[in-house]
């Protein structure tokens, strides 16, 4: 891809077809994958990569072609426009943009892709050795993964803009065993690309593999009705999966009911409820100069003291909604096109203590750290990788991991309590219409809610 | 291809070449409404080494990059595994039926033609519906050679058709669907289409649930989505290896029902898990899981049959491009005598799990599930009175498939890559939100 076209020649490629929107993306990726499986490395491989694609807009309708060689663009175009021709609609205006031309290249302390295979290789194994040496663990789980993606946007409009996006993720478990019980824990971690933020975390290693030991003995919580006080981490799996993405304005925009639910000014919980997707915030895995169609990301609120306040778009659902873009077009790669995605999407914090949310609970759970989340927009399901019972206003015995399940509209009303201590997770990866993961990160304060089934026997 | 293979043999004890090209069309509707066509090119290249014992795995999306991929695999075989087993040397596979011409022969015009037609069936029946539509036609070739002397190649063909419609009232939400995929172009519109229609009407009513045991049917959409991943994970023969499956020293036990049997099957015609070799080159096959209860048998590839003391059982895959790990071909659970009508009349309350959100979230070694019924019946006296909502359904798939009712005799493909019939189940936890 380096230096194989101009601007000039990108220009050209997309002259003399007969389409309202041309835009081509091109990528190269680098790629370490690093994996152990209880104590034998498991898999470490590069990738290099480079590939491309074309998208087309005809009266409303979308063409897509996406490929890894890169001869007869022009060709390929004129094939995006065929296909977007026989998709068209009713048209819309594109929201008008200046063209933008821009190179944005992050600065890293410890950058991922300069640091020896060997060097991983040995952190990594430290972490293993800690947890199988502790007493009951029966094998452990460690993926790591760095990248490097480099990406050039130029559209029909004008637009050039270059990213460098690197990414990195790192998740361990430990697996405890006795006899046929199997329980396991684990620890997820990202940065944009800084490596620093996986060193050091001897301890944090050994307190997973202890929790996943101490499973092994934990009772199930009894299934029911609780209130229940979400830590830091789980809370932004919340505000995420519960609401994030039923801010998405492709599920809204052509949705007449869903649409009449999400009128900018309902109510859908109390005052000290703020909601919000920032994509400006420095060195957070969901964070970008712009997204995937040239456009600036965005701080958005989704939520304004309790009240729908705004939602996330592409520019065709902007232009469909008469909204303005947000920047939240995003692709997961070159082999698909750019749909409306989160960036780092929390809850804001307000002031109540976590002692104070403990007080006056009788028979509650408290409920930490993930194992994942989904969500079909009304009802959303997440589980908590560690649990507690609270008794009497005090933090009781430790539970097996739990699930979570609730009706978005119900339990954002639910919310009685939101804490001072905002965290954002950097750990998560975020799916929907096969593009998986997407680097986002989501957080919030601790938070308490009324009334929440939890799954048990 | 060859070029790699000559070029890693002078620095590698034994070497392969995996290569994979496709291109597909996707045809996606959204809302009712055609919204894109799309048209997918891609190829991509692996190169695995053994140098100096140990393993070297890289891959890129341009074979031509030789340097770069030789390098690569060089650099991580420094850190890589043992290697412990050898490269097939065949060159000779059995025939397995999974290219249809008339895939590639279908226009994108009439696909759209296919997606207006099944949307407007859909919407006959519920006027309000929102449907997403996607249809997808598809060809791969795969080519891999080794210093063994192995060569393997095919092509394959693929069709794929899914509906997800999305009903709303105030703020209630009902979400149908169903999909039907395989190597063949089949016209399976109208049994998609009645299928979702079915779950239209049944869905009709709304019925409510209390907090207790109940008996559960699971329909095959419901296996799928409740049962099928910590299956899955436990038969994965590196999941054993390590002692973290339940089955580990299993072999030959009996684990589950005596009704039940559970084979994977890569030799089947048309479907979308088969081939003649996996993508080490070991020739697929017909392995049974569970035999009358019995485990029989593990999934293995190369390097995990090798470390356990196995045979590679041809299951060695290449998912998103990874480096070969076990993993399922097509899963078929045999079909027994129940029909779904049978199962029906011998509940006096219970519930019918036709999908379940987030149930393969939980801890899947262990075999708990818990998951919120997206789309569910209720029975009552032998008849599914309505639908079932704000609930959780909480489990353990050894507990459930050791001692369990039925199984039906209505068996279909979910996903194009597991063959159920309908499960009967006593006695499951249901958890409900109080009113």
């Amino acid at each position: 891809m380096d230096g194989k076209f101009t601007r000039d020649q990108f220009t050209d490629i997309m002259k003399g077809h007969d389409a309202d929107y041309i835009e081509i993306r091109l990528e190269e990726r680098q790629a370490t994958h690093i994996t152990y499986r209880g104590e034998r490395l498991e898999e470490i491989d590069r990738t290099g990569s480079s590939g491309g694609n074309i998208r087309a807009l005809v009266k409303g309708g979308w063409g897509f072609v996406s490929f890894n060689n890169l001869d007869k663009l022009w060709d390929k175009v004129t094939l995006a426009v065929e296909e977007a021709r026989l998709a068209s609609r009713e048209s819309f205006q594109l929201p008008p943009r200046e063209p933008i031309v821009d190179t944005v290249i992050p600065q890293l302390n410890k950058d991922s892709a300069t640091i020896s295979l060997a060097t991983k290789k040995q952190l990594l194994e430290e972490y293993n050795d800690i947890m199988l040496s502790l007493p009951k663990i029966q094998s452990s789980r460690i993926d790591y993964r760095d990248s490097r993606r480099r990406v050039i946007f130029t559209n029909s409009e004008g637009s050039y803009v270059e990213q460098v996006k690197p990414d990195l993720t790192l998740r361990l478990a430990a697996i405890a065993r006795d006899n046929s019980e199997i329980q396991q824990a684990g620890l997820s971690l990202g940065s944009k690309g800084e490596f620093s933020v996986v060193e050091g975390l001897h301890k944090q290693v050994n307190d997973v593999a202890r929790r996943a030991a101490a499973l092994l003995s934990a009772p199930q919580v009894k299934g029911g009705e609780y209130t229940v006080i979400l830590d830091p981490i789980l809370a932004g799996v919340f505000a995420h999966e519960a609401f994030g993405h039923l801010s998405e304005s492709d599920f809204v925009y052509q949705n007449e009911q869903l649409r009449n639910i999400m009128t900018l000014g309902r109510r859908f919980g109390g005052k000290h409820l703020n909601i919000v997707d920032n994509a400006t915030i420095p060195d957070l895995r969901g964070s970008y100069k712009y997204d995937d169609e040239g456009v600036p990301g965005a701080k958005t609120y989704l939520i304004w003291e309790g009240i729908l306040e705004g939602r996330l778009h592409s520019r065709e659902t902007a232009a469909r909604m008469e909204e303005k873009p947000t920047g939240n077009a995003r692709a997961i790669n070159y082999v698909f096109p750019p749909i409306v995605r989160m960036t780092n999407t929390f809850i804001e914090p307000s002031n109540s203590s976590f002692e104070e949310m403990l007080g006056d609970i009788k028979e509650g759970v408290y409920l930490k750290d993930w194992y994942g989340g989904t969500t079909s927009l009304e009802m959303f399901t997440f589980s908590a990788g560690e649990a507690y019972m609270i008794r009497q206003g005090k933090l009781a015995e430790l539970l097996r991991p739990v699930v979570l399940t609730g009706n978005v509209f119900v339990t954002l009303e639910n919310i009685d309590a939101i804490g001072n201590d905002l965290q954002m997770n950097q750990g998560g990866g975020c799916g929907k219409g096969g593009q998986s993961p997407l680097p986002v990160s989501n957080g919030s304060p601790h938070i308490r809610i009324r009334h929440c089934v939890v799954g048990g026997r | 291809m060859e070029h790699l293979l000559s070029e890693a043999k002078k620095v590698a004890e034994q070497a392969e070449v995996f290569w994979v090209s496709s291109r597909e069309t996707p045809v996606l509707f959204e809302a009712n409404k055609l919204k894109q066509v799309q048209t997918k090119e891609s190829s991509s290249v692996a190169l695995r080494i053994f140098r100096e014992g140990r393993v070297g795995f890289s891959t890129a999306s341009n074979i031509d990059d030789r340097e770069t991929l030789l390098r690569m695999a060089v650099e991580t075989s420094q850190s890589g595994l043992p290697a412990k087993f050898q490269f097939p040397s065949l060159k000779h596979y059995p025939e397995v039926s999974i290219f249809d011409p008339q895939v590639e022969k279908i226009s994108m015009v009439e696909m759209v033609e296919l997606g207006n037609e099944l949307i407007a069936r859909v919407r006959d029946h519920a006027p309000d519906i929102l449907c997403d539509v996607e249809l997808t036609r598809g060809t791969s070739s795969v080519h891999i050679i080794n210093s063994q002397g192995g060569e393997a190649s095919y092509d394959k063909s693929f069709f794929g058709l899914g509906l997800e419609g999305i009903l709303i009232q105030d703020t209630d939400m009902l979400f149908v669907g169903d999909s039907e995929s395989s190597c063949k172009l089949s016209p399976v519109t109208n049994t998609l289409a009645e299928r979702v229609i079915r779950q239209l009407e049944l869905a009709k009513e709304k019925a409510t649930v209390s907090t207790k045991l109940l008996p559960v049917i699971f329909t095959p959409r419901g296996v799928a989505s409740a049962l099928l991943s910590p299956i899955a994970l436990a038969f994965n023969g590196k999941t054993v290896f390590e002692g973290a499956s339940p089955l580990k020293n299993k072999l030959g036990e009996q684990v589950f029902d005596k009704k039940l049997s559970l084979w994977d099957d890569a030799i089947l015609a048309y479907r979308l898990g088969s081939c003649p070799c996996d993508d080490e080159g070991v020739p697929s096959q017909h392995l049974p899981l569970i035999t009358e209860g019995v485990v029989s048998n593990f999934l293995y590839d190369l390097q995990t049959a090798a470390l356990a003391g196995a045979q590679s059982t041809g299951n060695g895959r290449r998912l998103g491009g990874t480096s070969p790990r076990p993993a399922i071909s097509s899963l078929i659970i045999n079909a027994g005598e129940l029909s779904f009508k049978n199962m029906l009349e011998d509940i006096k309350e219970g519930l019918v799990v036709e999908q379940l959100i987030g149930a393969d979230q939980g801890n899947l070694l262990s075999g708990d599930f818990s998951g919120n019924i997206l789309l569910g019946y209720k029975v009552e006296n032998g008849e599914i009175v309505g639908r079932v909502k704000d609930a959780m359904i909480a489990g353990n798939v050894y507990e459930i498939l050791k001692e369990f009712f039925g199984i039906g005799r209505e068996a279909r493909w979910v996903n194009g890559i597991l063959q159920t019939p309908p499960l009967y189940c006593p006695r499951i936890s249901v958890v409900a939100k109080m009113r």
